[in-house]
């Protein structure tokens, strides 16, 4: 009965906390929508929009990654599908019987059949997120499927960038190649894609999108689902022994990443103007994994610091410094590696908060040694002695 | 009544086991009743974590077949196999450490494993009321909401077979489950395991013999994957076989 008395006890605070975190965040996104648009310049704040994006792939990575313990190298693939998808269906605001331009520069006079969903806006905002959620879930399923993981998952996951980089790049009769598609001349909606209206609202949208990724990010972590994540990561090999099958569950959390990397990709294009096949660099898809290392691994939080500390050091020394810039970026995955292994929202968690609560003299001061004091055991029993 | 006692929970025929034409399991014969309570002894190497391998699909057999309650495991995998009825506690503690007890208990508890009841469905009451029970049952109710990774090692033990007894399993397999334990904590366990044998068909597997003394009922020694005799604790203690092959090579352990 005791035990049902304290769970139920501590159910009711985790409502309360949840409900505070869901007031910051709302409030915190109101801030930046509202305060920084008047504070920064347009350039500026397109950045600040860019850099919005960028934390919605790495909420996505911190969900594979962090909470599943899988590696993925490759999300650069997810993040240019979508960035793809919206570029496609901005190339193809044209009066009737044209086609985009580029393609008279290799003589293809037909629009290639897999252009023509594009047409439509909605079909658009569907395979932004679906059609990288198919290819991360196929990949997945062939690779959990046959139990592949650790550093085998995390090279397949390379290779497969490898594969995607190089027939994006050497496509120009289908997608311009190496050139990519441009969008900031295209038109939405009859406004001009690279208009300080437009971009405003792209980054309002971002914005959105973040809250709306992180909170998705947050239900998925939380509960029975998002225990067993942590499970898959910490010991599959039990989770299978107790009658789940992992398979599911990973290729499941797979698609999902990778369907919030094609919305990032997609909120990361209208604002950089252009989407290449750069976006599937190997160097990009490393540079995500350290956004979520810096920030700390399964803390969501994390994965959203960690991308805008590294973006903004990075526009600053860059604009400093630009020699600097990689030595610095490297220097800071090795002393967040050696140094804060749970990145700095873990370490500011484990650590910093704490401490600065017992400075403050928030922390029950103890009297005596801290293991009795805070014993279960001990507590109980003093409990019951109290009755 | 007698129909029942006389139901066979697990019928093991002919059952060899070869990695790379080493053969861990030779031709082992075994069975054993619904309700009862079996311990496997035997040496090091003898092939005792090897013949749950094949019991629970981690491994399967080279020849010769496993029935559980009638059914040849053969065609299924681990978590299949489990969610059949078969709980298996691994040699060293393995335990969800990030978790508490209390969440460990319940991903154990969740009678709906597929991916989305898990991810829609919500711990119900009774399941609540499960896990309370098991809490009180492993003796940990004061430490639910702790994290696994704070507990001792017996803790670890105790909280292992909780999770095996909350998959509600018709057998359970426990392989070595007082070692490295003090002499209070295997106490513990051993009046757990002997709770739970009278609602449970329970195959321990052990190596401390005082330990054996204090839950067996029937004993099978295992030798070089195969059977080396069956019996209770004092005809196997006095078999020469035995004293030969296992409680002599102790001595020498010892010395
Ligand atoms: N996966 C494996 N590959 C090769 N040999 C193995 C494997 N698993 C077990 N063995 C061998 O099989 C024998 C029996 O091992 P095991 O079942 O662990 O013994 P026990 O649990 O009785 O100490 C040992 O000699 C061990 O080396
Ligand atoms: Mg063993």
């Amino acid at each position: 009965m005791n035990a049902e008395v304290g769970n139920f006890a501590k159910r009711q605070q985790q409502k309360k906390q949840q409900i505070i975190e869901l007031a910051i965040a709302i409030g915190l996104a109101l801030v930046f929508a509202i305060v920084m648009p008047a504070l920064l310049s347009a350039f500026r704040l397109k950045l600040l929009g860019r850099f919005v994006a960028l934390s919605i792939v790495a909420l996505g990575l911190d969900l594979i990654w962090g909470y599943t313990g899988l590696l993925s190298l490759g999300h650069g693939i997810f993040f240019a599908l979508g960035g793809y998808a919206l570029a496609m269906h901005l190339k193809l605001q044209l009066p009737e019987g044209q086609i985009p331009e580029f393609f008279t520069l290799y003589g293809v006079t037909e629009l290639p059949w897999f252009w023509t969903p594009f047409y439509s806006f909605p079909l658009t905002i569907v395979a932004i997120f679906v059609i990288p959620a198919i290819v991360a879930g196929l990949l997945g399923y062939l690779v959990f499927r046959n139990r592949i993981k650790g550093v085998y998952f995390s090279i397949l996951t390379q290779a497969a960038l490898l594969v995607f980089f190089n027939f994006f790049n050497g496509q120009q009769k289908l997608i311009n190649g190496t050139n990519g598609l441009k969008t900031d001349t295209e038109t939405i909606f009859g406004v001009l894609v690279g208009s300080e209206g437009a971009q405003l609202a792209f980054y309002e949208i971002s914005l959105l999108g973040l809250l709306l990724v992180y909170f998705l990010c947050r239900w998925l972590t939380t509960g029975r689902f998002g225990r067993l994540l942590v499970a898959i990561r910490d010991d599959e090999t039990r989770v299978r022994f107790t009658g789940y099958d992992p398979t599911g569950y990973k290729v499941l959390v797979f698609a999902i990443s990778g369907a919030i990397a094609g919305v990032a990709g997609a909120l990361y294009t209208v604002q950089t103007g252009i989407i290449t096949p750069s976006a599937m660099e190997v160097a990009f898809s490393i540079e995500m994994v350290i956004w979520v290392a810096v920030g700390g691994r399964a803390t969501l939080i994390g994965a959203i610091i960690g991308t805008l500390l590294v973006r903004l050091g990075q526009t600053f020394l860059s604009e400093q410094f630009p020699e600097v810039w990689l030595f610095f970026q490297g220097a800071l995955f090795l002393l967040v590696v050696t140094v804060l292994p749970n990145g700095i929202f873990g370490w500011a968690r484990d650590w910093g908060i704490p401490k600065l609560r017992s400075l403050l003299g928030l922390q029950e001061q103890l009297i005596t040694y801290p293991a009795l004091e805070q014993d279960p055991e001990i507590q109980q029993e003093r409990e019951e002695l109290e009755r | 009544m007698s129909e029942q006692t006389t139901e066979k929970i697990l019928e093991i025929d002919n059952l060899t086991v070869s990695f790379d034409g080493f053969k861990a399991l030779n031709d082992l014969n075994f069975s054993m009743n619904v309700g009862e309570l079996r311990v496997v002894i035997g040496p090091n190497g003898a092939g005792k974590t090897t013949f749950l391998d094949v019991i629970t699909g981690k491994v399967k057999p080279t020849e010769g077949k496993v029935y559980f309650q009638g059914q040849n495991l053969r065609p299924y995998n681990e978590h299949q196999i489990a969610r059949m009825g078969i709980g298996r506690k691994f040699q060293t503690p393995r335990v969800y450490l990030n978790l508490t007890v209390r969440e460990n208990l319940d991903l154990a508890s969740n009678r709906q494993k597929g991916v989305f009841r898990t991810l829609l469905g919500k711990p119900t009451k009774s399941d609540r009321r499960t896990v309370n029970g098991l809490l009180e049952t492993i003796g940990l109710t004061a430490k639910a909401e702790l994290q696994a990774a704070l507990l001792s090692h017996g803790e670890k033990q105790r909280l292992e077979i909780g999770m095996l007894v909350a998959q509600s399993p018709d057998l359970l397999l426990v392989d070595e489950p007082v070692a490295g334990l003090t002499d209070e904590e295997t106490e513990n366990v051993g009046n757990l395991l002997l709770a739970l044998a009278q609602s449970h068909s329970i195959v321990v597997i052990e190596h401390d013999m005082e330990f054996v003394r204090q839950i067996a009922r029937t004993v099978s020694v295992l030798h070089q994957g195969s059977l080396l005799c069956e019996g209770n604790m004092d005809e196997v203690q006095n078999d020469p076989r035995v004293i030969e092959v296992y409680l002599g090579e102790q001595e020498e352990e010892a010395a």
